[in-house]
């Protein structure tokens, strides 16, 4: 894999030694979000400038990607490399930038109808493959850009202008839909709380694999309160998932272990508004690891030869 | 050369008994049920007239069910041009009595039926052919016994083929051990045995029927490989410097992303089996943005799912080739047969506005030269670039010159150098040249790419004039691609009576039938189209030399009379005097087909066509 040209540099005036200025909320921002006013999404994205300034990768190494709704315009207002597609399919595209650039640090952004109904099958089998994305879910629980139909993790009853008296189908239960994909890293959060969200996001993005973030962000346009039971200022509860320290002492005992999968599907099916924290998180060999032990298996067995040599004994065979 | 042209075995004016007639070339049938491996024999066959400098090219259908079931495979060799597969077999193998009975009228009067006695009884009142009976079944397991059973049948009669065209047994021996060699000892030894024991079947039994091709010179120094279609597409990829890519399975495209999914890694790349076709090109999409040429393939349907992906790819101008081997549809259609209609889906298959380029191999060997074409197309001119090939094409063992692959490989690497400040991904005035990620900007400010209208910088604009201007961006860019291209040859005849239009497998035997007309008198000529969009400026001064212009093409005429390219020519030209010659049964175009489709098209009132009638 190639790698690439030194972070954002500052030469100085001889060209050596050039100096790396840090990430800051200014050097990030880019256009001016679109949302609506109050859009729940707002938090999200200061969060993710607050995460990047802790991890502080070079900024031309990491790419956004997303598809479309209200949600996926995030590349937009973040001043880094990036993409917008189309709608359901930014994992795969950004597993292909993933796979064949091991020196980016790839994160797709997007809703719920995004992820768990278009997208659906790509979440499925990039947590399988476990490529290594962070993938953060803005869910609403609803279809903000097209106006309010029903999304899949709309809840029975709601009425939106697709289920005019009430949504009937149940809805998709995130958390345990990613757990029994195969995705490495399974988080939920809020976006009312910023110093949570920023902790899920940076987890997420130091994880080595397929890491997610839900996210409840409030679409105030045509699901207002949505997640009022969950936020302590709307007199919610904001339940932490408390994990393990493993300090032998009682309490420990009661703490959730992420790493133990049957106790990460306890947690996703408490009664609503449920926990929040790391649900799930393993290690488990990446796609990008596994293809370059392959690429490497396959090297020793060219030893040495060029591409142009290769290709020739391979003509020389056809002969 | 003309098909057939092979020297009756009834003709009195043979070489003396005893003596191998000489031949240029020769058609061989072999027809049996798919796990009896005649594609084996077939491809031996091939192989060894590639390795011997004679042309060679085989045809070969599979059953579409799973094992088991009808199957044959049919060789053409000889020196000189071999074009098409043959119209009619000089040699009929019959396996079985279905085989016999299925292929016996593809055997041409005077030809030889070669069939297995402890199977098959012909029927004897049928006095057109020299039908020479042999015991494969039996005589293979004399030869081989024991657990082996009747297995090397099919090299049993490879050696049976060996004696009667005089092949070089050495050069087969050593494709038999190379082929079997990576399995054990036993497997060698049996298949030897059973080729000696066909080679060394008893000479008067074969009733003279000795041949020897005519030694001809070829031209070329270079030596010559054999593959088939799909896998000098696959070489040409890489040759072009497709690292990476992603597809989903589908018949017959598959064995493209098979060869690239072993062979890439032993170039440091990687080849995704995707969860379907959309997830498929978004990968190689993803693989495109990030810096490297991408491939993704399938065929017909695969190719719908992928449509709404590949108008992203003209509105974000990333740079990519995608294969569609074409199979017979609509639907699953008929899926291990060939058809050229997906010519259109090709070209305005997505929604929007979305100028695209079309290209089209000819044969086996331009399936190598025409990826490479993609590749320079695609990185030139950032866009993607479609490649239809076919069935046919994809399952054809052709034997061509080596390419000179030092002087043709492409090896090239993301440009990351940094971007000065006035950097933008869609500039006006110039082709898009991609900032991938890991690209540092002067300016500090980062581009996106995106399906949304955007202005220069690739910020999303729904500025009315900016739709109109970026919509005209991307037409002029495919027209100036379309400026550059060097208008097609004409073979035969460059002015006349008929000029035979024919795009991807049809080059053959197009070419066949101008040879075929011109030989019967009339003044003809072929025109054959690689760029299928944008078309190479200039067509109209070539149709203006012929009174006729057919285009030959296996797809349907469709409601207003014409097939795919037909329409899409007179669309541009509006010309008359274009009009089609189509079939749509699934299988190649025999010469005789193209030829009778001229002589007797119902547009030059030669014949009346009885047409059923669906009005009431
Ligand atoms: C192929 C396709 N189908 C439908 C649409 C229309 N569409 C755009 S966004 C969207 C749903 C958005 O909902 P969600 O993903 O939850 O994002 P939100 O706007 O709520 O953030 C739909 C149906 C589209 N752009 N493309
Ligand atoms: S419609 Fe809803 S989700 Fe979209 S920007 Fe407005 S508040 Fe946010
Ligand atoms: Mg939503």
């Amino acid at each position: 894999m190639s790698s690439a040209a030194p972070a954002t540099l500052t030469p100085t005036a001889n060209g050596v030694a050039p100096v790396r200025q840090p990430l800051t909320r200014k050097s990030l921002a880019a256009d001016h979000p679109t949302w609506c006013p109050g859009c729940g999404d707002f938090a999200v994205l200061a969060s993710f400038q607050r995460t990047l300034e802790k991890l502080q990768y070079p900024q031309e190494n990491i790419v956004l990607f997303a598809g479309i709704g209200c949600s996926s315009r995030f590349p937009y207002f973040v001043n880094t490399h990036g993409g917008h597609f189309i709608h359901g399919r930014a994992l795969p595209i950004a597993a292909g930038v993933s796979l064949s650039r091991d020196d980016l640090h790839v994160f797709v952004f997007g809703g719920d109808g995004d992820g768990f109904s278009i997208g659906g099958n790509h979440l499925v089998h990039t947590a399988r493959k476990n490529v290594r994305i962070t993938y953060i879910i803005m869910d609403n629980f609803v279809y903000g850009l097209t106006k309010k139909q029903t999304s899949p993790t709309s809840p029975v009853g709601f009425k939106t202008k697709t289920d005019p008296t009430g949504v009937l189908d149940q809805p998709i239960n995130p958390m345990r839909a990613l757990i029994s994909s195969g995705a490495t890293f399974v988080a939920r959060s809020h976006a009312s709380q910023v110093t949570h969200m920023t902790e899920m996001m940076e987890r997420a993005a130091r994880h080595d694999g397929f890491s997610v973030v839900e996210i409840l962000s409030e679409c105030v346009e045509f699901y207002p309160g949505a997640f009022d039971a969950a936020n302590p200022r709307k007199n919610g509860a904001f339940k932490l998932i408390e994990e393990k320290k493993h300090d032998g002492s009682p309490e420990d005992a009661q703490r959730h272990d992420p790493t133990d999968e049957v106790a990460a599907f306890h947690l996703a099916t408490l009664p609503w508004p449920g926990v929040f924290g790391v649900f799930y998180e393993a290690n488990r060999p990446t796609k990008n690891r596994l293809e370059a032990d392959l690429i490497a298996r396959s090297r020793e067995k060219t030893a040495g030869k060029s591409e142009l040599q290769i290709l020739q004994s391979t003509f020389a065979r056809l002969r | 050369m003309v098909s057939p042209n092979f020297i009756t075995v009834s003709d009195g004016d043979a070489a003396p008994a005893g003596q191998p007639r000489s031949i240029q070339d020769v058609v061989i049938r072999l027809a049996g049920n798919s796990q009896d491996g005649i594609q084996t024999i077939g491809g031996f066959l091939a192989r060894l007239a590639g390795r011997s400098d004679q042309d060679v090219m085989t045809y070969m259908t599979i059953p579409s069910t799973i094992s088991g079931g009808p199957s044959i495979f049919q060789v053409r060799m000889g020196t000189g041009d071999i074009l098409s597969a043959g119209d009619r077999a000089d040699v009929l193998v019959a396996f079985y009595q279905h085989s016999y009975e299925d292929h016996i009228e593809s055997l041409r009067p005077g030809g030889v039926l070669l069939y297995d006695n402890d199977h098959v009884k012909p029927n004897p009142e049928d006095k057109r052919f020299t039908a020479i009976g042999v015991p494969v079944t039996s005589r293979t397991i004399e030869a081989v016994g024991g657990a082996a059973k009747d297995k090397g049948k099919n090299i049993f009669v490879l050696g049976l083929l060996a004696r009667i065209f005089q092949l070089d047994v050495a050069k087969l021996t050593g494709l038999v051990r190379e082929r079997f060699g990576g399995r054990t000892e036993d497997v060698v030894r049996n298949a030897l045995l059973a080729f000696d024991a066909g080679y060394g079947y008893p000479a008067d039994n074969l009733r003279d029927c000795f041949f020897r091709f005519e030694a001809v010179q070829r031209v070329s120094t270079r030596p010559q490989v054999t593959m088939d279609g799909n896998q000098a597409l696959a070489y040409g990829l890489i040759a072009a410097g497709v690292r990476y890519g992603a597809a989903y399975p589908i018949t017959p495209w598959s064995t493209i992303m098979e060869m690239l999914r072993a062979e890439l890694p032993k170039y440091g790349g990687i080849f995704v089996q995707a969860e379907d076709e959309l997830a498929a090109v978004s990968y190689a999409l993803g693989a495109a943005y990030a810096g490297h040429l991408a491939v993704t393939g399938s065929s017909g349907p695969g190719l719908s799912l992928k449509m709404e992906a590949l108008s992203w790819a003209v509105m974000a101008e990333m740079p990519l080739i995608v294969v569609n081997v074409q199979r017979g549809g609509p639907s699953t259609g008929l899926p291990t047969s060939v058809e050229q209609s997906d010519l259109l889906q090709g070209i305005f298959g997505s929604h929007g506005d979305t100028p695209r380029v079309v290209l089209a191999p000819k044969n086996v060997e331009d399936c190598f030269y025409i990826a490479l074409e993609a590749g320079r197309i695609a990185r030139q001119y950032s866009t993607p670039v479609l490649i239809l090939t076919d069935q046919s094409l994809a399952t054809r063992i052709e034997a061509f010159d080596e390419p000179d692959l030092a002087g043709l490989m492409v090896t090239a690497k993301p440009d990351l150098a940094e971007r000065g400040a006035d950097f933008k991904p869609y500039p006006l005035d110039r082709l898009t040249r991609h900032a991938p990620p890991g690209t540092r900007i002067a300016s500090g400010k980062f581009p996106n790419v995106t399906g949304l209208e955007h202005d220069e910088d690739g910020h999303p604009s729904g500025n009315p004039a900016m739709h109109a201007k970026m919509t005209a961006r991307r037409r002029e860019k495919i027209k100036a691609l379309g400026a550059e291209l060097a208008l097609p040859e004409v073979h035969g005849d460059r002015e006349g009576e008929v000029l035979l239009v024919g795009w991807g497998s049809t080059w053959g035997p197009v070419r066949e039938a101008v040879e075929h007309l011109r030989q019967s008198g009339r003044r003809a000529g072929q025109m054959h189209l690689r760029h299928l969009h944008p078309l190479p400026s200039g067509l109209d001064r070539i149709f203006a030399r012929y009174r006729d212009v057919f285009v030959v093409e296996m797809n349907d005429e469709g409601l207003y009379g014409f097939g795919q390219l037909a329409m899409l020519l007179r669309a541009r030209y509006a010309n008359p005097a274009i009009r089609g010659i189509n079939k749509t049964d699934g299988l190649t175009f025999k010469v005789s087909e193209i030829v009778d489709g001229v002589t007797r098209h119902p547009a030059r009132n030669e014949l009346r066509v009885t047409i059923p009638s669906f009005s009431r």
